[in-house]
């Protein structure tokens, strides 16, 4: 598969926070990326080397196989076929709809214009629309106008710095669902920068999670979830109980017993266990291994802390059927197998 | 930073004279049983608002009593070429402020111009210098027995180019206005989205055509609004105008006024002004009510990384000093030239105490009757509403918004015929001080008795306290103060004012201002040179107050 776009050791310095500190990614044609991050961790910086809006300080940029950023090399952001959608929409106030998408077509010829204009309002589902001043319309149309001013004139990426975090929770679910078909239909590679992870599982093809400026992981939400490649990974995406334990091939002994590990490891490790990955069994105190300390009911499921024997604090999440008395004992059981990491010896916490 | 507000306080233009809009009312939880006003007070106030009226409906009826023979005056050729003449200066120095501030504010917020920070303060500071300074500065430079003349003298040259007239006029008030569009520019710039001509250079626009085509259309409201502010000091502007005897409106409503023969002319003159500036002031609050461009939410604002301006730098740089120079240190260095030739020469201080003590006298006695009038009115305004309360509200705006000469005029006129053992009293010059500068205190009073919870006074009753009680020993304490800065404020606008206190004086009553002004008239520009100093300083002082006022950013 051609690669869209491709960044290789991309450094960008700004002081503490929201620097890139030697980005690689590759993202191929066609092909949906959220790159994941808390903020701070540099990814809309990455976003604005991409978009040309930032020089680089080192390493290179390729866009469709063209370099546009290297050493001594910097393609203005006009030229280099990005199409970006704003955080906060950035739509001109003083155009409307159809003046709005038609914008960045004034290369195009007179007719084909009109046709492009046509096919981007119909793929975004604006028709009727188009004389509409921006600030008539609801945010969701208002997201779909920058998403279609983006496309209209052919981009060979599109960014979307944050796209939906300026909808209401309600909308948000609906106009993602959106977004992704109107991109996979119009066959789009694009980058979606965001901090929101349920948004970055349930929305793309690959995430890219980023901290402290560097790319830790690129891999399909699922083995994101199930295999974190490292422990700060694992912390970031979704919740995570650490158990230190002795690790040889592909078992492990740690508080819970011996636990058999997705990948072949050796020596001292952090254990992750997710909370749902733990079932608790109602035992009587002899043969407990733990009690409940505090329990939060959400609804479709609940939240279960218990302390073990050896005063270990673990979450364990459960369906909304079981209930759990304060103190109660159980025995705790780990379904499946699970990932570890080599312990670090200066880790502090 | 609210630039644009600031310099709408600086403004010799009203701002929204408009009852408490529903949001500060319910903000204030105000009584939602609407309590009627005690008669007293609304008595007292009506009877403010209508005294304040009394000019300008007595210029109306005056008018309209000439009959037919107002349209042939107003038609005359005369006439006609004093519009035109009005009209031609207006246009141009909006022009010419536009030419001036628009590349200024841009070179200010946007690029990477050495000391941009201090350049845009030292670039506002015309705005406080009163029109007749700007005038006297001119004239004792580049007038005959000016300054350049006494010093290219040697070297053979007999006669300047003369700067009376057109050329004049527009150089003084195109100088001391542009930092209305600058300020007003500059908070557009400020408040456009970044994300904006981003969107157009990833759209395929350079950073030139992302200018013309997004950055430029977005900063039209700010223009309109600025450019709308410069139109009205110029049309309603006498100190410079009158000095550089240019023949518009106010000048010849003056020159009018002298002859005194022929008033009815004088008066077709004054309305017509009056009806182009409301002309204008609707059109202002037209265009400032229509305008939403603004960020579509309060999102985290991007730094901005100022443009880089490379060898360009040095042109700018030259353009922004250039316009510095010629806006403030000139003015300000011909005076200190004049002070000290004068000094050199003997010329005596004395007449110069005297005049700044009548000064500060009339400002004085201004602020505390200004505020005084003031206060009722802001009061029933605030806490009474109701459809009188709003006329009376709206009604004390209107003197605010007229040229000062008109309010000078009508009042000469009512004065001589119906009040002639007022005529030429202190009180007829306060009286004419109370048309033009009543809003600023109640602005000021307004503002704090909008803050003041009513459940304060509702407190003070349930202990015990009648109305009288409660208003001396709760509001007014907590109004003190709105109190305070509409009483600076009123004394500070009412040193620098010319029109009235010229036309109302009491005869022999020199103050800083009229004695600027007779000065320069004269060509005896020795003699303004002190008045004018101090009259600098007592406008910074304005400045520096009217900002301490705005919340901080």
């Amino acid at each position: 598969m051609p690669l869209g776009l491709r960044l290789q050791g991309v450094v960008k310095r700004f002081g503490e926070v929201g620097a890139a500190n030697h980005v690689d990614l590759e993202v191929p044609s066609g092909q949906l990326l959220a790159l994941l991050g808390p903020s701070g961790c540099g990814k809309t910086t990455t976003l604005r080397l991409i978009a040309g809006f930032e020089h680089v300080d080192a390493g290179t940029i390729e866009i469709g196989g063209e370099r546009v950023a290297g050493p001594g090399l910097h393609v203005p952001p006009e030229k280099r076929r990005v199409g970006m959608v704003f955080q906060e929409y950035a739509i001109f106030p003083h155009l409307n709809v159809l003046e709005n998408i038609r914008f960045g077509l004034h290369r195009y010829p007179a007719e084909a214009r009109e046709e492009r204009v046509k096919t981007v309002l119909e793929l975004v589902g604006l028709l009727g629309l188009e004389k509409r001043m921006p600030h008539e319309l609801s945010g969701g149309q208002q997201q779909r106008v920058a998403l279609a001013r983006a496309l209209a004139p052919e981009p060979a990426v599109i960014l979307l710095d944050e796209p939906f975090s300026n909808l209401d929770a309600g909308l948000r679910v609906r106009v993602r669902a959106e977004v992704r078909a109107i991109l996979k239909q119009a066959n789009a590679t694009a980058i979606f920068v965001t901090h929101d992870q349920e948004e970055a599982l349930s929305l793309v093809d690959q995430v890219a999670v980023m901290l402290h400026g560097q790319v830790q992981q690129v891999a399909s939400p699922q083995k994101l979830y199930r295999q974190p490649a490292n422990r700060a990974v694992a912390e970031f995406v979704g919740d995570a109980n650490f158990l230190e334990g002795v690790a040889s091939g592909r078992q492990v002994e740690c508080a819970l017993g011996v636990l058999e590990t997705q990948v072949a490891i050796h020596g001292p490790v952090d254990v992750l266990i997710r909370p749902e990955n733990i079932e608790l069994i109602p035992a009587s105190a002899q043969t407990a291994d733990a009690r409940v300390r505090s329990q939060l009911f959400f609804g479709h499921d609940q939240l279960v802390t218990v302390q073990t024997n050896a005063g270990l604090l673990l979450d364990v999440r459960l369906g909304p059927a079981y209930h759990f008395a304060f103190g109660q004992p159980v025995k705790l059981r780990v379904v499946g197998p699970v990932m570890a990491y080599p312990r670090s010896p200066d880790r502090s916490d | 930073m609210s630039a644009s507000r600031v310099a709408r306080s600086l403004s010799p233009f009203p701002r929204r004279p408009l009852p408490p809009s529903e949001e500060e009312t319910s903000a204030q939880g105000l009584p939602s049983q609407r309590a009627r006003a005690p008669l007293s007070l609304a008595l007292t106030a009506s009877l403010i608002a209508l005294l304040l009226l009394l000019p300008l409906l007595y210029l109306l009826v005056r008018t309209l009593g000439i009959g037919q023979e107002a349209v042939d005056l107003l038609l005359r050729p005369r006439t006609l070429r004093i519009l035109w003449n009005s009209l031609a200066l207006t246009v141009a120095v909006t022009a010419v402020t536009l030419l001036l501030a628009m590349p200024l504010a841009w070179l200010t917020v946007r690029t990477d111009l050495p000391g941009r920070r201090l350049w845009s303060l030292l670039a506002t500071l015309p705005l406080v210098i009163p029109s007749y300074v700007g005038g006297f500065a001119l004239v004792a430079t580049a007038g005959p027995k000016g300054m350049l003349q006494e010093l290219l003298a040697p070297l053979g040259v007999e006669r300047l180019p003369s700067i009376y007239g057109f050329p004049g006029a527009l150089w003084i008030l195109s100088l001391l206005t542009y930092p209305y569009l600058f300020l007003s520019i500059r908070s557009g710039l400020h408040s456009m989205d970044p994300a904006l001509e981003e969107a157009a250079r990833s759209l395929g626009h350079s950073p030139w055509q992302a200018f013309w085509r997004v950055t430029l259309p977005n900063l039209r409201p700010s223009m309109t609004a600025g450019a709308l502010l410069v139109a009205l000091y110029t049309l309603s502007d006498f100190g410079a105008v009158s000095l550089l005897r240019f023949n518009s409106f106010t000048r010849a409503i003056y020159v009018q006024y002298l002859s005194s023969f022929d008033r009815s002319l004088a008066a077709v003159l004054s309305l017509t002004l009056v009806a182009l500036t409301m002309l204008l002031l609707v059109a202002e609050r037209r265009i400032r009510g229509r305008t939403r461009y603004y960020r579509s939410s309060a999102g985290a604002v991007r730094h901005r990384r100022p443009i880089a301006l490379g060898r360009w730098r040095w042109p700018a740089l030259l353009f922004t000093l250039g316009l510095i120079s010629a806006a403030l240190l000139a003015p300000a260095g011909v005076i200190v030239y004049w002070l000290v030739r004068g000094l050199l020469a003997g010329e005596q201080l004395l007449p110069v105490w005297e005049a700044a003590r009548n000064s500060v006298t009339a400002a004085g006695l201004a602020a505390v009757t200004v505020t005084a009038l003031a206060l009722p009115v802001a009061y029933f305004n605030v806490r009474f509403p109701g459809r009188l309360s709003n006329l009376v509200g709206q009604s004390v705006y209107i003197g605010y918004g007229l040229p000062g000469i008109v309010v000078a005029l009508s009042l000469v006129f009512f004065g001589a015929n119906f009040v002639p053992f007022l005529y030429q009293t202190l009180a007829m010059l306060l009286f004419a001080y109370a048309v033009r500068f009543l809003p600023q205190a109640m602005g000021t009073i307004r503002a704090t008795l909008l803050h003041l919870n009513p459940r304060l006074e509702e407190a003070g009753q349930s202990l015990g306290l009648g109305p009288r009680a409660v208003f001396l020993r709760i509001t007014l304490p907590l109004l003190r103060p709105g109190i305070l800065s509409g009483l600076a404020l009123v004394f500070l606008t009412t040193i620098k004012e010319l029109p009235a206190t010229l036309l109302l004086s009491p005869t022999g009553f020199t103050t800083l201002a009229t004695q600027i002004w007779s000065a320069t008239d004269e060509a005896f520009f020795a003699r303004a040179a002190a008045p004018a100093l101090l009259l600098l300083l007592v406008s910074a002082l304005s400045i520096l107050l009217i900002m301490s006022q705005e919340p901080g950013d």
